[in-house]
């Protein structure tokens, strides 16, 4: 028997979805529910968790993340510049650092940060305490990735942005204040949101600087319910928890692409 | 100042430009008067658009001189941005900014160089919308634009200057055929108001109707130059003879395959001339 085009086509369509269904059936029913929401879903822990998680923990997550971030962005941003100088030193220094910061480890960088510098100064403190410690910790690293990336769309704007900037009288800073650097980071929204993402997973490290229970960020209160509880349900609160933040996030990101199509 | 009137627009002599290895402008002079437009054609390759260049500094000149409004352009002194502040360029590809609107497009620099206010940068903006026929496009993006739009606004942009030279690098290369008029509209009204204007360009016809004079360059050096009718109509060099029967009859070069070697006479009897390129 031999099947027309369009059997053809709706049988293979039946197929895959068959497939589909049969693989979640396989996990729905092949797991042990009842333990795994015993280690995973007690519904008990979950509500000791609220609100501290929300009030404390995220938003110190959230803070760090910011930090790191602005930290990042502007150090990043003058890493880039440096590395597109007319000035051959500058062009060392900001290549030398991007490629010391990119290998090593963010936590080997927040723990030099964290401990170094109060042993290089230590009349001096860090401003912001511990957020101030992971901030720039996590930007030191954060601002090896965006330089580079901040670097490529900069020369992504084309050449005749700059020359139709200074044809009109600008100066090379203000034809690269206003006119490329601001299309350069519309090019790159989408590598910095990735950036910012990372971050804040990454603020997860804070707890090598030795967090308090004003301070702990989610994995740390999350971890720190493991050992209390002897159940994994924090974890899993913890997990939700970061995406509350990652997912608006990437949709408000997609919204501010959106706008800026036009503007491209 | 006092000199500035009597002198010309644009003043070059004797100007050289490599780039690495590869000469591009071998000796150049040339000027420009006050009030004139000069349109500089040749084939590609031939300079044209370096010399142009040259004359607002986007390139180096690796040798000579060039005067623009009386400043020497040259002197490794020069405040360039506030000599550049007299001279309007305007790109083959528009080179808008993509994320300003059209009106901000346009008053930009008039406040970060020119520092006006934003009531009068709009004001000045608004009127040379109006100028090039753009008055409702004010607030849209250029991306929005059809290109003759974008570089009709182009041109808007630099008017808002208020510069005493235009330079035109191919201003019309880029566009649909069907575009390509209301941009030449807006600049032979604009040479009609008495702008200096240099314009390298392939529109013969533009620099038939339009020009004063126009410069026939070829591998580096101006071959000859003189009123339109003259170099257009009646060149007296075998380079430009060639040049304009390729550039004005460019099927027949096709149909004899060695583009190179020009025939004798630029207008080959028999073919049929299109009406827009007779001279």
């Amino acid at each position: 028997m031999k099947l027309r085009r369009r059997q053809r086509e709706r049988l293979s369509l039946g197929l895959q979805y068959l497939v589909f269904i049969a693989v979640i059936a396989a996990v729905l029913f092949a797991a042990d529910w009842d333990r795994l929401a015993d280690a995973f879903f007690r519904v008990d822990i979950i509500k000791s968790m609220f609100p501290t998680i929300i009030t404390v923990a995220l938003r110190n997550t959230v803070l760090y993340t910011l930090g790191a971030f602005a930290f990042g962005l502007v150090f990043g941003t003058i890493l880039a510049l440096m590395r597109l100088s007319r000035v051959a030193p500058y062009r060392w220094v900001a290549t030398a650092y991007i490629e010391l910061f990119r290998g090593l480890p963010a936590l080997l960088v927040l723990f030099l940060v964290g401990y170094g510098i109060p042993i290089a100064f230590p009349e001096r403190e860090i401003p912001g305490g511990v957020f101030g410690s992971i901030a720039i910790g996590l930007g030191l690293t954060a601002a090896a990735y965006m330089a580079e990336t901040i670097r490529a769309g900069i020369q992504a704007v084309p050449k005749g942005q700059m020359e139709a900037a200074r044809t009109l009288g600008m100066s090379h800073f203000t034809a690269m204040r206003t006119i490329v650097i601001p299309q350069a980071f519309r090019i790159v929204i989408p590598p910095l949101t990735n950036e910012l993402i990372l971050l804040t997973k990454d603020s997860s490290l804070a707890y090598v600087l030795g967090v308090t229970a004003q301070t702990i960020e989610i994995t740390k209160f999350g971890r720190d319910m493991l050992n209390d509880r002897v159940n994994a349900t924090p974890l899993l609160v913890a997990g939700l928890a970061y995406l509350i933040i990652t997912l608006p996030l990437s949709q408000v990101v997609r919204r501010l692409e959106l706008r800026y199509a036009k503007a491209r | 100042m006092t000199t500035t009137a009597s002198r010309p627009a644009i003043e070059i002599r004797d100007l050289h430009k490599s780039f690495g290895p590869l000469q591009v402008l071998k000796g150049i002079d040339f000027e420009v008067g006050q009030g004139e437009v000069v349109c500089v054609i040749g084939p590609s390759g031939s300079g044209k658009s370096t010399l142009l260049r040259c004359v607002d500094l986007l390139e180096e000149p690796t040798a000579g001189r060039i005067w623009v409004n009386g400043v020497e352009m040259t002197d490794p002194d020069v405040e360039v941005d506030a000599v550049r502040r007299g001279i309007g360029m305007v790109f083959q590809s528009f080179n808008l900014f993509p994320h300003l609107t059209v009106l901000n497009n346009l008053t930009i620099a008039q406040r970060r160089v020119l520092r006006r206010g934003r009531a009068e940068a709009e004001r000045v903006a608004r009127a040379n919308l109006e100028r090039v026929g753009l008055t409702d496009k004010a607030d849209v993006f250029p991306a929005q634009l059809s290109g003759g739009q974008q570089q009709r606004a182009a041109i808007a942009r630099s008017l808002s200057m208020e510069p005493k030279v235009m330079l035109f690098d191919e201003p019309t290369s880029a566009l649909d055929p069907e575009l390509v008029g209301d941009v030449l509209t807006v600049m032979r009204k604009l040479a009609e108001d008495g702008m200096t204007m240099m314009v390298v360009t392939h529109e013969m016809a533009f620099a038939r109707d339009v020009a004063d004079r126009v410069v026939f360059m070829d591998g580096g050096v101006v071959v000859e130059q003189g009123p339109p009718q003259e170099v257009l109509g009646a060149p007296k060099h075998e380079r430009t003879r060639s040049f304009l029967s390729r550039v004005l009859d460019p099927t027949r070069v096709a149909q004899l395959g060695q583009t190179d070697q020009a025939p004798e006479a630029p207008e080959a009897p028999g073919l049929p001339a299109d009406d827009r390129h007779r001279l």
